[in-house]
């Protein structure tokens, strides 16, 4: 942003029960570790019944607002297509769209009242710009992992390898973040993820 | 040591570290968080109230008892806490009491975006405002020495942004606070015309020296400043608190500030000192221009709400686009060049009823039947939407039961055989009782339809006076729903399974066309309660489905309507995955296709 930079600035959108919460957590977590100044904002309440979750993350030496601006959007984390479409709009020139390739129809959908648009990954990959789109089945990894609920972690681990913070300070992260009985599960998808087959270039 | 915390959760963290003993709230988004967080700090006694006027005064009891105390609500919650905010203004208070209420720009979870900020200045109380997490564990600290100091409740307003945003937070060890002694002073705690007339003097007195206090910083714990300037380039000055001040920091850059942590009441010596020559003075405020008149009053020249809107959320982008005139990114023309948003249309992804929530069948059954609803808030609230599409009004906690009366009395008994009101448990006991009682007194013939679905739902699962345990999850007295609805005279009262479609249907026939008032408990726990239990789901039979929709009728989004591409007709079909085998949707389908299946 304009008067911040230096401030990365992270977008988890995707839907209620998709464990957006969770991941924010460890991302935010982990910046701290790191000695950045962190601020992530949460959804609660209504939004959760069902409908869109949104999450930001910001960090950098002095985060002001919680939020990110239209435009300034450095990485974008959609666990669903839909969502990804949907705020695609906030990334930067050159930034970087990680796309879950699931697909959860919304009740306007479901009811036969609207079409789910074909070829989101297509759309997004337009609409990027000069931004970079990596899209891979998130939900398959985390079938593999033992449980289809560490999806989020799977997308965590591959967001993680593009943003400035070591492979140990993300697995401590997680320890901190995820419920002891759930961790072992937790580093497999994070690790499947951090590895996951995807351009190397860092910011 | 340095945690991530929400706003929240530092509130909680700041009422530990300042001795408080007592808490009370009821939930309300964005607030909750406040109270289930000091339920894990075993030396503060808590307790969820009925409802948020009841809370503050259990909280006003215990510090007019000696101890300090917190009570945490939405900003609506403050409304119905009202009546004793405003006289405690007057009598003050012994241990130190601080209420937090968090207001919801934006109406993330909420029917309204009052601004708290004129609750300070119309009961005459301080209000403070922190602007992040930090600031939630600081300000409470400073909320207390000022309370004490000044003897007076403090107010601590938040936004959706400051709860529910996680910040870096330093805390500290807690206070040992000793209970104070309590003195019997009707003066002081007897408001009486007489003693209230004298006490009115002393808030007034009171508010002047809080001027001064907060002019000089005085009385505050070491390390906390709540009025701060930030120097900056001299010529543009921007006045701000809270997330606002946050969002103006993003848009502006280096400009100088004035912070204020206090917003009420405002520093009238540095406002005057920190506007003089400056070529532009901005007062960047969410919701109301509460600043900016009380500072134009003052005879500053300052510009506000003619370039700034008095709805919604006030974010960065729209607060850069109303004073710069231009957004942030590098990327807003190109993505707009792109395939073209306009292009594909986006569905939106409305929040519904869970697949088996027990809600449904009841909206299903009132729009059959064609009902006028009077609705009222919760989960249930959702049941306005399409396609149950059942409700016809949603104002406050407790209002359906009181606006069904009122139609009734309009538009004569014969309204009230096509006109119910739904309340859930929670907010029944909250305040719907009395709207009960008054159309019970006053000879309605309405019938309420009480949802039990054994806790607070909207808000994350609280527990109330109905579940029979307490905030801790210990067992406690239960309140018997059948037994309050006798007792306030209801005559008729049935409590029915709300997935026995057919049997609530006759229910409700009976009890709207009785000629006196009737409630309805429909029973059934929250299907997010119930998770983990193994239930049989259901399969469509495509040689019997007919694709007649008729299951479509309760909006599950578990039943899903299939097209291959370019196909009209669709098929039925079940997600499994979000099926919990509630059989509503066995029950609507003439043909017999939904067939129950052994998980």
């Amino acid at each position: 942003m304009v008067a911040q930079e230096n401030v990365y600035n992270i977008i988890l959108a995707g839907v209620g029960g998709q464990g957006i919460l969770f991941a924010a957590r460890v991302l935010g977590t982990a910046a701290l570790k790191k000695g950045f100044d962190v601020k992530v904002s949460e959804v609660h309440g209504m939004a959760q019944r069902g409908g869109s979750v949104v999450s930001y993350v910001r960090f950098g030496r002095q985060v002001f607002a919680p939020v990110v601006e239209k435009g300034c959007c450095d990485l974008l984390v959609a666990f669903e297509e839909l969502e990804g479409l949907r705020w695609v709009d906030h990334l930067r020139a050159g930034g970087r769209v990680i796309l879950n390739r699931q697909r959860i129809d919304p009740m306007p959908v479901i009811s036969g009242k609207a079409e789910y648009p074909e070829e989101i990954p297509e759309i997004i990959r337009l609409q990027a710009g000069s931004g970079e789109l990596v899209d891979l089945n998130a939900l398959a990894i985390a079938e593999e992992c033992g449980s289809l609920r560490t999806v989020n972690t799977v997308l965590l681990g591959l967001a993680a390898r593009f943003l400035p913070v070591e492979e140990e300070v993300w697995l401590e992260a997680l320890a901190e973040v995820a419920p002891a009985r759930m961790l072992e599960m937790n580093r497999q998808a994070f690790l499947r993820g951090y590895r996951y087959p995807a351009p190397a270039s860092q910011w | 040591m340095k945690e991530l915390m929400l706003g929240n959760e530092a509130i909680a963290r700041g009422a530990y570290e300042a001795g408080v003993t007592v808490a009370t709230a009821y939930p309300g988004t964005p607030s909750t968080e406040i109270t289930e967080t000091i339920s894990r700090y075993e030396e503060i006694y808590c307790e969820w109230a009925p409802n948020e006027k009841v809370a503050l005064e259990v909280a006003a009891g215990a510090a007019v008892g000696g101890a300090r105390a917190i009570c945490a609500m939405k900003h609506v919650g403050l409304n119905v806490a009202a009546d004793p905010l405003f006289t405690l203004s007057y009598t003050g208070i012994n241990g130190g009491l601080v209420i937090v209420v968090a207001d919801d720009p934006g109406m993330h979870s909420s029917q309204n975006e009052q601004d708290s900020r004129y609750y300070a200045l119309a009961a005459k109380l301080p209000m403070l405002e922190p602007a992040d997490a930090q600031e939630c564990r600081d300000y409470i600290l400073a909320a207390f020495a000022l309370s004490e100091e000044f003897d007076t409740p403090v107010l601590v307003r938040l936004s959706t942004r400051v709860a529910h945003t996680r910040g870096v937070v330093e805390t500290g060890e807690r206070q040992a606070v000793p209970l104070r002694d309590y003195l019997k002073d009707i003066g002081k705690y007897v408001m009486m015309p007489a003693m209230a007339r004298k006490r009115h003097e002393v808030v007034e007195e009171r508010m002047a020296r809080l001027v001064e206090a907060v002019n000089t910083g005085a009385y505050l714990p070491a390390g906390v400043r709540l009025n701060r300037v930030e120097a900056g380039d001299g010529k543009t000055a921007v006045i701000s608190s809270g997330i606002a001040y946050q969002y103006a920091r993003e848009v502006f850059g280096e400009v100088s500030y004035l912070k204020l942590g206090m917003v009420h009441p405002l520093p009238e010596k540095l406002l005057a000192g920190f506007t003089r020559d400056r070529e532009k003075v901005y007062v960047i405020e969410e919701g109301g221009a509460f600043f900016e008149t009380q500072i134009k009053a003052l005879g500053i020249k300052v510009t506000g709400k003619e370039v700034l809107p008095a709805t919604g959320e006030l974010l960065p982008g729209l607060l850069r686009e109303k004073i710069f005139g231009h957004s942030a990114g590098d990327n807003v023309e190109e993505t707009k060049a792109g395939t073209g948003e306009a292009e594909v249309a986006i569905p939106p992804r409305p929040p519904v009823l869970c697949p088996g929530c027990p809600h449904r069948g009841v909206f299903y059954v009132l729009k059959k039947l064609g009902l006028t609803v009077m609705g009222d808030i919760g989960c249930y609230t959702l049941g306005a939407l399409p396609p149950t599409g059942a409700l016809d009004t949603c104002v406050c906690m407790g209002a359906s039961i009181g606006m069904l009366h009122g139609m009734e009395k309009a538009r004569g008994p014969e309204f009230a055989k096509k006109a119910v009101a739904v309340i859930g448990d929670s907010t029944f006991i909250h305040s719907g009782i009395t709207g009960l009682v008054d159309l019970v007194y006053n000879k309605g013939h309405g019938t309420v339809i009480i949802l039990d679905n054994n806790t607070t739902g909207m808000t994350g699962h609280q527990h109330h006076p109905g579940t029979g345990f307490d905030l801790r999850g210990e067992p406690t007295n239960r309140l018997d729903l059948v037994q309050v609805a006798k007792a306030v005279g209801v005559r008729r009262v049935q409590v029915i399974d709300p997935f026995a479609l057919a049997e609530l249907e006759k229910a409700v026939k009976e009890e709207v066309a009785a000629e006196e008032p009737s409630v309805i408990i429909a029973r059934r726990p929250c299907v997010l309660l119930d998770r983990g239990k193994t239930r049989d789901l259901v399969r469509v039979d495509e040689e019997k489905c007919t694709f007649c929709r008729r299951c479509l009728a309760v909006g599950c989004p578990a039943v899903v309507v299939k097209r291959a591409p370019g196909e009209k007709k669709g098929r039925i079909v079940i997600d499994e995955t979000l099926c919990t085998g509630c059989m509503l949707c066995v029950q609507l389908c003439p043909f017999g296709a939904i067939e129950r299946v052994e998980r």
